[in-house]
């Protein structure tokens, strides 16, 4: 069952990262399409309620250019109808004013769209297999209650007009796919369905021409229906993992500006060869390798190496693709472009640590391997028993069809589909979105956790520390010059004093000096705002910027990482689950050791390179450990697809997100440790789901070897342990 | 039992509205969003009309 209907991407993120990195350029045209066209697309991870929707909508709609607004709860976004000028970063900025946290997904929706019509498909086969159900077993009751002769004979040929044409048509799905799975040479879940379906109406048809007592045409008609419940929910929740986790919009630049005889031109990247100059605007990520011939900068390495520090750039500086110009303009010459820049040679790092990665076989392939021929083997047993006892081979054929249909998988259709619908509506109604459907059964068996620090367990934004040290008046002018500058340091500065109601003073000759800082004049002094060096400031061991006055000595504001909300919840809780907490990261030493004593992990290791952090995981896996791995980085991106399971952040780099099984789409980390009780729970009831579905065979099977199951009993069975089945699952919720 | 004649044409006809009402939400799509039809029904926020 699963095997078949997994739809690639989940089974291998290596395979979907490559080519995710592939299309980035067509890909960007479609957004740009999809944006012409006036549509937009934002994931809402907190609206949960009639008031959310109706605020969020109210709120967009206000929004000069937005023509309308719908909500969608279920899936947890909004799609907006707007003018082209109206684009998602303005939108997101009214909605967080409302409160909402919002992210952009990736309008060309197509592959949304798409996977809504096999839904829809399924739900339209599901109908009319409930259609028939209902008919056929209203026929038969009657039957059941003691019709005889032609009244019978009447019932059945009815049963078989409905029972047919609604095989033929409601049970494709399942007939494809165990063709497949034989193609394939394997016995899938599915091939004993679609033999019990096929057996139960060709014999239930023979039997009616022959004007036989015993017609299944129920049970063919409810099996379906029943197989086809559980197909749908399994779609389903892997529908709504899909679109939003794939969706969310790519980091990665799509465009570069390539200059060219001092002529400068937006080309795609795929076009940028070895020696091409091509500009880097303050605030853009770079798109390939390159090293800097002009200009003097400040870069953010942070997605690519965990520090979160910004290092300086200056002529003869390397950058790698991925990294982002904080301050000044700079230039680059080529060095590599696409399939050598440091981005894709880390896409080929999470290939190596994909096919190092042992499959995991999921419960519901594990009780197919055991079940399918186990079935096969006992209804030939049936067939060869009755023919020897009997010598009949009508009587025969009916106890081995019988025996078929009663064993048949409805129970264990729905076990698994049934428990991790539950479990995974109730995790993303935390804001945990589960991409694969088989992640909720490997977080059940984590024993240790590897966090990220940069954007995982902080959010890679600095936090002033020491603002009550300085005087109101510092305060005031440090905010005027920070205003200068899109730099972290001072936007948080800028923001943070804003914050205690205080308002900058007027500086004159506002300028940046990339790379160094900001400097102004004010009541007729030079006032400065940057780096140490360039003040001549002594250096403190923090993150932090100085501020000259133009009297005394410089003033140092420290900063710190800021903490993810929820992340000392999670820390605490997975520890309280008896988990092992371990925190790898690419920065320095004092600011992992600063983290780890914060979050009281004791476990830590700073400075590890992307490649140390996946042996780092092979390591801990060779010992035994099951691993979850939480990160966001492209640092991350090898380990987090070597581990036993994987997290990231929305806010994670696209190929993180692609490289790991769940995704947190709020801020907040607290959720983590729920999910991995619920996990716990989950595959418990998929456990007993087995169990009692394996009860009811018990009862039943020796009944119909005996050949004592009529219809009645069959029909009893199944839909008794299907319905026990779903409400144990339901449990859950 | 010759009501039966009647009787059984008459149920499956009913049935079959039913299914065809089934294909018309289906093919509207008004299984897309079952949380928020849920929810929209508590807003306080009507209209007379459908949106044009």
């Amino acid at each position: 069952m699963p095997g078949v209907s997994t739809p690639g991407f989940s089974a291998c993120p290596a395979c979907a990262v490559a080519p995710a990195a592939e299309d980035l350029a067509q890909r960007a045209e479609q957004t740009a399409a999809a944006g012409a066209a006036g549509r937009l697309m934002l994931s809402l991870p907190t609206a949960h309620c009639a008031t959310c929707m109706s605020t969020v909508e109210r709120g967009l709609r206000a929004v000069p250019g937005v023509r309308d607004a719908r909500v969608n709860l279920t899936l947890k976004r909004v799609a907006v109808e707007a003018a082209p000028g109206v684009d998602a970063a303005q939108l997101i900025e009214v909605l967080a004013g409302l409160g909402y946290e919002a992210h952009e997904l990736d309008p060309g929706v197509l592959s949304a769209t798409e996977a809504d019509r096999q839904g829809r498909d399924l739900l339209m086969r599901l109908g009319v297999a409930g259609f028939a159900m209902m008919n056929v077993m209203l026929l038969s009751v009657a039957v059941w209650s003691g019709a005889e002769a032609e009244t019978r004979d009447l019932f059945h040929w009815i049963s078989a007009l409905i029972a047919l044409p609604t095989v033929a048509f409601a049970g494709q799905p399942f007939f494809r796919s165990a063709l497949a799975a034989l193609k394939a040479r394997r016995l899938g879940m599915d091939v004993p369905i679609s033999l019990a379906i096929l057996l139960a109406a060709g014999l239930s048809l023979f039997e009616t021409i022959e004007g036989g007592r015993h017609a299944y045409f129920d049970a063919a008609v409810s099996l379906t229906f029943f197989l086809l419940a559980g197909r749908y929910l399994d779609h389903r929740t892997r529908a709504v993992a899909r679109s939003a986790a794939q969706e969310l919009a790519a980091l990665e630049v799509p465009r570069a500006l390539r200059l060219r005889d001092g002529q400068e031109a937006e080309v795609p990247i795929a076009e940028l060869r070895v020696g091409d100059l091509i500009r880097l605007r303050p605030g853009g990520r770079a798109p390939a390798d390159g090293v800097v011939t002009e200009g003097a900068s400040e870069l953010d390495r942070s997605l690519l190496t965990g520090e979160s520090l910004p290092s300086q750039a200056a002529p003869g500086t390397h950058v790698s693709a991925g990294e982002v110009n904080l301050t000044g303009p700079l230039i680059l010459r080529v060095t590599a472009a696409g399939r050598d820049s440091a981005l894709y040679r880390m896409a080929d790092l999470v290939a190596v640590a994909e096919s190092a990665k042992n499959k995991y076989t999921s419960l519901a392939d594990r009780a197919a391997r055991i079940y399918a021929p186990g079935v096969h083997l006992l209804s030939l047993v049936a067939f060869l028993g009755w023919l020897w006892i009997s010598g009949d081979l009508r009587l025969a054929v009916n106890i081995a069809v019988a025996v078929l249909i009663i064993t048949c998988p409805c129970a264990l259709g729905l076990a698994v589909p049934a428990v991790v619908t539950a479990a995974s509506g109730r995790l993303f109604r935390k804001g945990l979105l589960i991409k694969d459907g088989t992640a909720l059964e490997r977080l059940a068996e984590v024993d240790a956790v590897v966090f990220d620090k940069t954007g995982t367990l902080t959010l890679g934004t600095p936090e002033p520390m020491n603002l009550g040290d300085h005087p109101t008046a510092d305060l005031q002018l440090a905010a005027a010059l920070a205003q200068g500058s899109s730099h972290p340091l001072a936007r948080a500065l800028a923001q943070r004093v804003a914050a205690r109601g205080l308002t900058p003073v007027a500086v004159t000759d506002l300028r940046e000096v990339p790379g160094y800082g900001v400097e102004g004049r004010w009541q007729g002094r030079r006032v400065r705002l940057g780096r140490a060096e360039w003040l001549q400031a002594s250096p403190e061991a923090a993150t932090a910027t100085y501020l000259d006055t133009g009297a005394g000595t410089p003033r140092a504001f420290t900063f710190t990482d800021r903490l993810r909300p929820g992340a000392e919840a999670a820390v605490r809780g997975l520890a309280a689950q008896g988990k092992a907490v371990h925190l790898i990261s690419g920065d320095s030493p004092a600011a992992v050791r600063a983290m780890a004593e914060r979050l009281g992990i004791a476990r830590w290791q700073a400075g590890a390179l992307p490649a140390d952090k996946a042996a780092r995981l092979a390591e801990m896996a060779a010992e035994g450990h099951k691993v979850l791995m939480v990160g966001d980085g492209l640092n991350d991106t090898a380990a987090l697809a070597a581990a036993h399971v994987s997290v990231s952040p929305a806010s994670a780099l696209d190929a993180a997100r692609v490289a790991s099984d769940i995704v947190l789409l709020g801020t907040d980390l607290a959720p983590l440790a729920e999910a991995a009780h619920l996990s716990r729970r989950a595959v418990r009831r998929i456990k007993e789901n087995f169990a009692i579905s394996a009860a009811y065979n018990l009862i039943a099977v020796p009944i119909a070897l005996m050949g004592l199951a009529t219809p009645l009993a069959a029909a009893l069975a199944m839909s008794a342990s299907s319905i026990t089945v779903s409400l144990n699952a339901l449990r859950l919720r | 039992m010759d009501v039966l004649a009647y009787l059984i044409p008459i149920s499956l006809f009913l049935g079959a509205i039913g299914l065809a009402g089934f294909f018309w939400t289906l093919r509207h799509r008004q299984y897309e969003d079952p949380d928020g039809d849920a929810q929209r029904i508590l807003s306080d926020e009507w209209d007379e009309h459908p949106k044009p």
